[in-house]
């Protein structure tokens, strides 16, 4: 048993937000139709690919987004297209969207026409920013949602251009949030009796909360602050970043705590001057600048996991800058069985994260890996029952079975 | 008369910072009602604040988002107008406890008894210190669901190491993913967006706990490993690691699928970077057909037609050169100027907004993003708003970012059904308080 093995849901979502929300609902039990068009999801053809080579069954991001799902490819433009996705929308709890707003109303198949064939359903839309305002047909990319809406004007060096996350780290954290509102439409619906139509903008995602922006626009309301691009290079005693003997290791606001920070170094007589343990003088920049002097002599006699072992052992912050090696080959995410494995049909055996988190009761499975192109077309169709002509027309159609 | 979709959920908030704070938020937006015990003597750093009292100089040397009070000044009650901690602590209850007496104890387990989650990320061992395992809250409640968020999960060597969101996404990896292309990691900012993102999976857990609840009756504990968690951000470069075996490093602000030009260019700027009104415009172009629409949108300069960008790959082997007349472009332009322009031909465009910027964006305006809070003691202010719309059971800021004990009265005359006489004792003893006692700095 799995928590949400009774919830079905109708996924017409691509690229990466919508699908990592639909496959958190997929990992947890949910059976999730995926709706491909003729050619499939854009994310077929992002890398990285196995081997480097591009081909639609081989991209790493399709097949971690896409555990557990069933795909259908479907042409909504055809009548029998838009029967079939009548009859999956009929069986449906969620339907999950996230084509350009409006375009679900072009194909006949949007909210209104949804609940009236199936009023207890209910509709997420997720678009770049939102159903309305004069920015509905705007493009967004990750950089650009991140830069408009996210936190990235504070993050960087102050003369210089602001940067951005890692890979899509913006789109994978507004799908997260995307996931928490199809779960409220899901228990509003149960709640209710009746669905809703829900309206998620990306950009409201980041901007409603995403890494400080809400606490850095209400400062700014508050006080007339701004926050400012800063570098988090030895800005405490100690503070930000640091090179060691084999890369580097992170101390951001270790030193809240002098006391441990003193255990995890040993005591040596240069950290005991009463310089640094006084109130006023252990502010002043020129204190802080010596005393990091110092303390970057003992980073460097030592490799990041031997600086993390005293930290640990002291209770001091720290974390060493690890590279996927250093975290695939790592003891404690293998021994706490944090890689998942998977066989799937064409890229053979592949190594994946696991469970996002632990539930004790029912909880996260890898039941099927990503499914190939229109894999489940039929299957899917047969279940609703559909007539045999028709799912042979929306196969057709769709270019193969 | 519609229900809120966790209508008559109750959810107990121990949570420090962010990664907790974001998760019960979100489900206090959702209807839940969402209950603090604060405790007057032991003030939780980073939660309500650095420190209970901050002189102001201190404010002045703190991070906007953690030292902008309101006008800039502590007053009497600093840790109810916290910037973090008023973005987080909307539609959520606070009352007065001290957890760590018998008595203090013992209402918590009343409260337990009568409520659907127990929420706590807290540094490892915090929470059995003070008594409260699964087990004394299954004690309780049998039905209780339990959601605890360790860095680095409850097992294995890394388990007690203490982390902020930025330590746990270098041992993940984001922290040599990201940052500038040409520079030293050490240059790298901190950030925390694993907090967000734990918070989000944290409130998506609870309420697949709760699904599975209404159908088994069977309440249950729920680990959120933050550091685990984390890795989905990263995944184009973990799944590049197992498929092929590389090891990605970072490309700044390029896109991770080699689509260009990808950047952040400078845009006419009303100041500089030290009063932090430079301006910035972030432009991505995905396909050559948008590169086309955005030579011609900038004026078809002779640069943008040169043969040799027409095509992805093109453009790939010479991006610095592109970035280069891109940036001696825009540097010229209004950022909203350049964004619409470019928009309006198909290319994705908009200004890296500093935060206060938002205020005045006419999407967000349009929306009606920002709400209207008022505050005893902070007073009134536009916030950020909910961060989705749901047209048929609307989020609503019915409850302000609480101040310290706002509902004591509520939780233990009306949740707990304490006699006068109970409550009086409690207040006598301490644990009934609406600021932090004095001996807290």
């Amino acid at each position: 048993m799995q928590a949400l093995d009774n919830v079905v849901v109708l996924d017409l979502t691509h690229h990466i937000a919508g699908p990592y929300a639909t496959k958190l609902l997929a990992d947890f039990g949910a059976d999730v139709v995926k709706v491909e068009r003729p050619g499939g999801d854009v994310a077929r053809r992002l890398g990285p690919f196995q081997g480097d080579e591009p081909h639609i069954e081989k991209s790493g991001l399709f097949f971690f987004l896409n555990t557990n799902k069933r795909s259908a490819v479907i042409d909504l433009k055809t009548p029998a297209g838009k029967e079939a996705f009548t009859a999956l929308a009929r069986r449906a709890d969620l339907i999950v969207e996230s084509f350009r707003p409006g375009t679900m109303d072009r194909l006949g198949i949007g909210w209104e026409y949804i609940r009236s064939v199936n009023p207890k359903a209910s509709l997420i839309s997720i678009s770049n920013f939102g159903k309305d305002g004069p920015y509905r047909d705007y493009n967004l990319t990750e950089l650009v949602l991140y830069g408009f809406a996210g936190e990235m004007y504070s993050m960087g060096m102050t003369d210089r251009e602001p940067v951005k996350m890692a890979g899509t780290a913006a789109l994978f954290e507004s799908g997260a949030a995307s996931s928490v509102a199809i779960m409220g439409a899901l228990w509003g619906a149960k709640r209710n009796g009746s669905g809703q139509h829900v309206d998620i903008a990306l950009a409201e995602t980041q901007a409603g909360g995403v890494d400080r922006r809400h606490a850095t626009a209400i400062a700014s309301q508050f006080s007339g602050r701004k926050t400012l691009r800063a570098a988090g290079a030895a800005s405490g005693m100690p503070g930000g970043i640091y090179p060691c003997a084999d890369g580097y290791v992170d101390f951001t606001n270790a030193g809240l705590r002098p006391d441990r920070v003193l255990d995890m170094i040993g005591a040596p007589e240069w950290a005991l001057d009463p310089m640094y343990s006084d109130p006023i003088q252990r502010l002043q920049p020129a204190t802080i600048e010596e005393w990091n002097a110092n303390f970057l002599g003992w980073c460097v006699e030592r490799t990041k996991r031997e600086i993390w072992t005293e930290a640990r052992r002291a209770r001091v912050m720290c974390g060493p800058l690890f590279t996927m090696q250093d975290l695939f080959e790592d003891d404690h995410f293998r021994g706490r069985g944090f890689w998942a494995k998977a066989e799937h049909p064409v890229m053979g055996e592949v190594e994946f994260p696991g469970r996002p988190l632990i539930m004790a009761q029912a909880g996260w499975a890898v039941r099927r890996t990503a499914p190939l192109l229109g894999q489940h077309t039929r299957e899917v169709l047969e279940e609703t029952g559909l007539s045999a002509a028709t799912i042979a027309t929306v196969i057709a159609e769709g270019g193969r079975s | 008369m519609t229900k809120k979709p966790l209508e008559g959920v109750r959810v107990i908030d121990l949570c420090v910072v962010w990664a907790g704070p974001f998760a019960t938020m979100l489900m206090g937006d959702l209807g839940a009602e969402v209950i603090k015990p604060e405790n007057p003597f032991v003030f939780q750093p980073m939660t309500r604040g650095a420190i209970a009292r901050p002189p102001k100089p201190m404010l002045a040397l703190a991070a906007a988002w953690a030292g902008g009070l309101p006008g800039n000044e502590p007053g009497a009650r600093p840790w109810n107008y916290n910037p973090t901690f008023v973005s987080l602590y909307r539609n959520k209850k606070s009352f007065t406890v001290d957890l760590r007496r018998p008595e203090g104890l013992e209402v918590f387990r009343k409260l337990v008894a009568v409520s659907d989650v127990v929420y706590e990320n807290n540094a490892t061992g915090t929470m059995e210190k003070l008594g409260i395992t699964y087990d004394f809250l299954k004690a309780a409640n049998p039905k209780i669901i339990f959601v605890r968020v360790p860095a680095y999960g409850s097992t294995g060597p890394y388990q007690d190491a203490r982390a902020l969101g930025v330590h746990l996404e270098a041992v993940m990896g984001h922290t040599l993913l990201r940052g500038y292309d040409d520079s030293d990691p050490s240059t790298t900012t901190a950030i925390y967006s694993g907090d967000y993102l734990a918070g989000a999976q944290g409130a998506f857990a609870v309420m697949t706990a709760l699904w599975h609840r209404e159908r088994t009756g069977e309440g249950q504990l729920i680990e959120i490993g933050q550091a685990e968690n984390a890795s989905a951000m990263f995944t184009q470069a973990i799944m590049d690691y197992s498929l092929n075996g590389h090891i990605q490093e970072t490309i700044g602000n390029r896109d991770v699928n080699g689509r260009f030009p990808c950047g952040v260019y400078p845009a006419k700027s009303p100041g500089t970077a030290a009063t932090q009104d430079d301006r910035w415009i972030s432009i991505h172009v995905e396909t050559d057909e948008q590169w086309a629409a955005f030579g011609r949108a900038i004026g078809g300069p002779a640069w943008a037609s040169d043969p040799r960008f027409a095509t992805n790959d093109g453009r790939a082997a010479h991006f610095r050169e592109i970035d280069a007349n891109i940036a001696a472009y825009t540097a010229g332009q209004e950022d909203y100027d350049l964004m619409h322009r470019l928009q309006a031909a198909g290319v994705a465009a908009a200004p890296v907004l500093e935060s206060s910027r938002m205020f005045d964006d006419p999407q967000f305006r349009s929306r009606g993003f920002f709400r209207k809070q008022t505050q005893s003691d902070a007073g009134t202010h536009e916030y950020v708003g909910p961060l989705w719309k749901m047209e048929g059971t609307p989020v609503e800021f019915a409850q302000p970012p609480v101040t310290f004990g706002e509902h004591n009265d509520y939780v233990y005359r009306d949740v707990l059904k304490m006699s006068p006489e109970e409550i009086d004792a409690l207040r006598a003893g301490g644990h009934i308080a609406t600021e932090y006692d004095p001996s807290v700095p």
